[in-house]
């Protein structure tokens, strides 16, 4: 059973602060109806369903919310926002957290973490993803060197992943949004 | 020569669904003395209506018998349209084959059968039902409102305003009530002072309106339209006639005792207005504290007085009046939390204060000066917890019930601390927030978006550790034990009726609910009147309610005070006891089973052995007699008969149903 204690001075209000205003989400607006668990994809792999990270962040109980799998499992498919009765953007929290997590080197999912920045990796160098590149990355930056390989030869044969990166035409374009959007995160 | 007419109502699927109609209809035609029986779909629509009415034309009926709900529901419905056929409205019977055989039964054959008895039983009454006429008594256009809180004071004003007299009775020595204890009212926090003082000022001027404060009712005879009611004034020691209200007596008084306005957190002198904004403006000498009434020794108040209104002989005075209606607003008060809840510290510690304390300590003109304070040292406390529901929705320790107006005060007191506070944290333990009212739901969310911060579950202990209190909780949304420590915790403590009320019930008639709370005559279709004709409820004594309603419900209690005082004579109901003096013993038993004093002994004249002699015999008043029939059980001799159902009809119904 989880202990929790309330009305002690010097709790770390600002890091709720600073969530709340990173994801542009009210916490007080969420009174707790599970809406956004009911119908959540990846809620069955989920710690603390996304329910019930908001009402710890209400208690402000941030510890346990930053060790949380939750906003590593989270998708950001949306569904919960399309259908809070109070329009909570729950994936821009998650994503909140989850930055808020990796400045201070909490990551529970290594692994997706790994992902993530090979995905952007990929993505800055050739304006967009290449499969190839990002599958194989993966499995050796995780040390799952086999994992899914059965499905290159089918997958290259039926012409959905190919050798060479398929490159967009204004590529130092994407780089420049890249460039500008760390200039803005750095502020 | 009889010629009964029996309509039978199926009341859509309702009766027919388990009464085969056409069945009792058939039997009907069997009794004794009708002449005609049908059925109907609905016999109080007005195809149904029209029906009875053709078929009394046709078949020249002379009694009607229709076998459909309660004749609470329709009876008055049916004598009308008999009436309006040219019949006595009273020449009617009702049996009543919907609640008593439809709805509690499941066999349709015995269902039918009980139907045909219940028709059998009523068509045998019918047969003895003689005509009734009514008769007119005056009535008083005056209403008596009793308590002087919101409740009070809005039904006597729309009473007065209407053009009738209005005498308002108050057990304090100022109006007012609950309501100008409170600060601010939610959901628009305007100032309760603010919006309540006008009434009260607009209430004492206005010409309608007697207004007797620090009074009480101590007996009430009489019935609907025509009350006895005598009040008692209380002895205030003050003459208020010429007292100018100055209020020099009130700071030389050398007595101090608690204030019970202001929930014991303040002091008060003997001789004292109830507070500051008081109607009537002038103080009363509370007899229980003041030196020269309890020693002897002082008499400072008389001496300092400029105009010489003090007057220590001053006694209880009684007074008797006339009344046509009367309105019930006594009020609620709050559950005595300290001999419940031990395991709040049952009222050792001082940090552990009532919402109606709290209110008096956030109010500007309360005894902090609008100060949130810890009683104990006088300190501001960086974080209050406020528990809901102590005392309400608790079977074991309180009551059952929900006492309505927690939950949005909480979020109001909430509220006021995050505000009044800079850097406070203000902590709720709820089961449930219940906000159903215009504003409500966004008052309480706004709460929210202040900072509070809800925790969802009740408080199993408080207990003190070091200057704060520590309160064990749950938070059944996160699965988690929580320890709350904060600085004050305020209880939101559930209403209770209003002790006097129920004295003052028991004097009207008024029924109290299993809680206590006056009851209604119908919660749904008769919510202000009451069992007893011509009383009224308004505000919480019927039951916990917030100020809106409250005041709605006042309102609704004067527009049926001002429908049946403009009336100028009541009808009376010729359904009452009627004794028959030849055979009448004089023994008064009746007088004594009687529950409205309807009925007294009177001379006589007889004749015994040949000679002329006065004998006492019983008589009833109509007026008062409310067709009980408790006096004819307890006559011997048979001499009372209930007009309507006579012995004769009761011995004929239970010949009908042993045929």
């Amino acid at each position: 059973m989880r202990q929790i204690t309330l009305g002690k001075e010097g709790v770390e209000k600002n890091i709720i602060q600073t969530l709340q205003e990173k994801s542009g989400v009210r916490l007080s607006d969420c009174y707790q109806c599970g809406k956004c668990s009911a119908g959540c994809p990846v809620a069955f792999a989920m710690d603390l369903k996304p329910r019930q990270l908001i009402r710890l962040l209400q208690l402000e109980q941030v510890d346990e919310v930053l060790k949380s799998k939750t906003p590593w499992l989270c998708a950001t498919c949306q569904c919960c926002f399309v259908r809070c009765p109070n329009e909570i953007k729950i994936p821009n929290l998650m994503e909140a957290v989850r930055q808020e997590a990796k400045a201070r080197h909490i990551i529970p999912e290594k692994d997706i973490d790994k992902f993530n920045n090979l995905f952007l990796k990929n993505v800055e160098q050739f304006g967009r993803s290449h499969e190839t590149f990002l599958m194989g990355f993966y499995n050796l930056t995780t040390g799952h060197l086999f994992q899914d390989v059965g499905c290159a030869p089918k997958l290259y044969f039926n012409k959905k992943i190919r050798i060479r990166p398929h490159v967009v035409k204004n590529k130092s374009g994407v780089k420049r949004l890249f460039q500008k959007t760390i200039e803005k995160g750095a502020k | 020569m009889r010629r009964i007419g029996v309509f039978v109502c199926h009341c859509g699927s309702n009766i027919a669904a388990t009464v085969d109609v056409e069945k009792v209809v058939e039997a009907a035609k069997t009794f004794p003395g009708v002449v005609y029986a049908a059925d109907n779909k609905y016999t109080c629509s007005e195809p149904g209506q029209e029906a009875i009415k053709k078929a009394i034309a046709e078949h020249n009926l002379n009694r009607v018998v229709i076998c459909s709900c309660s004749p609470r529901m329709h009876e008055a419905t049916f004598r009308k349209t008999i009436a309006d056929a040219g019949l006595n409205p009273y020449l009617l019977e009702i049996a009543n084959i919907r609640e008593q055989v439809s709805w509690v039964h499941t066999d349709k054959e015995k269902a039918t059968e009980k139907a045909i008895d219940l028709a059998r039983i009523a068509a045998a009454k019918a047969a003895k039902d003689e005509e009734l006429f009514t008769s007119t008594i005056p009535i008083e256009k005056r209403a008596l409102v009793i308590g002087g809180g919101i409740a009070g004071m809005q039904a006597a004003l729309d009473i007065a305003d209407a053009g009738l007299q209005v005498t308002l009775v108050e057990k304090e020595s100022s109006i007012g009530g609950k309501m100008v204890m409170l600060d601010k009212t939610f959901p628009t926090l305007d100032c309760s002072a603010c919006i309540s003082t006008p009434k009260m000022v607009t209430l004492s001027q206005h010409p309608n309106i007697e207004l007797m404060t620090y009074s009480e009712v101590t007996h009430v005879g009489g019935y609907i339209g025509n009350f006895e009611v005598t009040i008692k004034q209380k002895a205030k020691f003050v003459n208020h006639d010429i007292c100018t209200g100055c209020g020099l007596c009130e700071t030389k008084c050398p007595a101090k005792v608690t204030s019970e306005f202001d929930q014991g957190l303040g002091k008060r002198p003997a001789i004292h207005k109830l507070f500051a904004q008081a109607v009537p403006n002038k103080p009363v000498i509370d007899k229980n504290s003041c030196l020269k009434l309890t020693t002897g020794k002082c008499g400072i108040c008389s001496k300092i007085c400029p105009v010489g209104c003090i007057d220590y002989e001053d006694k209880d005075k009684e007074v008797t009046k006339k009344f046509g209606a009367i309105v019930l607003a006594t009020g609620y008060e709050l559950i005595d939390w300290t001999k419940l809840y031990g395991e709040y510290g049952g009222g050792r510690y001082d940090n552990i204060i009532t919402g109606l304390q709290f209110e008096r300590m956030v109010n500007a003109s309360g005894p902090t000066d609008g100060k949130i304070v810890r009683p104990s040292d006088g300190k501001t406390p960086k974080s209050v917890l406020f528990i809901k529901c102590v005392g309400s929705r608790d079977v074991n320790k309180g009551k059952s019930y929900c006492s309505r107006a927690c939950c949005m005060y909480t979020a109001k007191h909430a509220h006021q601390v995050l505000e009044k506070i800079p850097g406070a944290k203000a902590y709720v333990s709820y089961m449930d927030v219940r906000t159903p009212g215009k504003g409500y739901d966004e008052f309480y969310m706004r709460t929210l978006e202040d900072g509070a911060v809800y925790v969802r579950g009740r408080i199993s202990k408080i207990y003190p550790e070091g200057e704060k209190l520590i309160s064990l909780g749950e938070d059944t949304l996160s699965n988690s034990n929580v320890t709350l420590e904060t600085d004050l915790v305020v209880l939101e403590t559930a209403m209770v009726p209003n002790p006097s009320a129920e004295k003052t019930a028991a004097m009207i008639g008024v029924g109290r609910d299993k809680d206590g709370w006056l009851q209604e005559a119908h919660p749904k279709l008769r919510p202000v009147e009451t069992n007893t004709g011509g009383v009224f409820l308004a505000g919480t004594c019927q039951g916990p309610k917030d100020i809106p309603d409250t005041v709605a419900q006042a309102s609704a209690a004067a527009a049926k005070v001002i429908g049946l005082l403009y009336k100028d004579e009541l009808e009376t109901n010729p359904m009452i006891s009627k004794v028959d003096p030849q055979k009448c013993a004089g023994c008064g038993f009746c007088i004594e089973v009687c529950p409205y004093g309807a009925i007294e002994l009177v001379d006589f004249p007889d004749r015994y052995q040949g000679k002329k002699i006065m004998r006492k015999v019983a008589q009833v008043n109509g007026g008062l007699c409310q067709g009980c029939g408790a006096c004819t059980v307890s006559c011997k001799p048979g001499a009372i008969d209930l007009l309507g159902f006579t012995n004769l009809q009761i011995l004929e119904e239970v010949d009908a149903l042993c045929r």
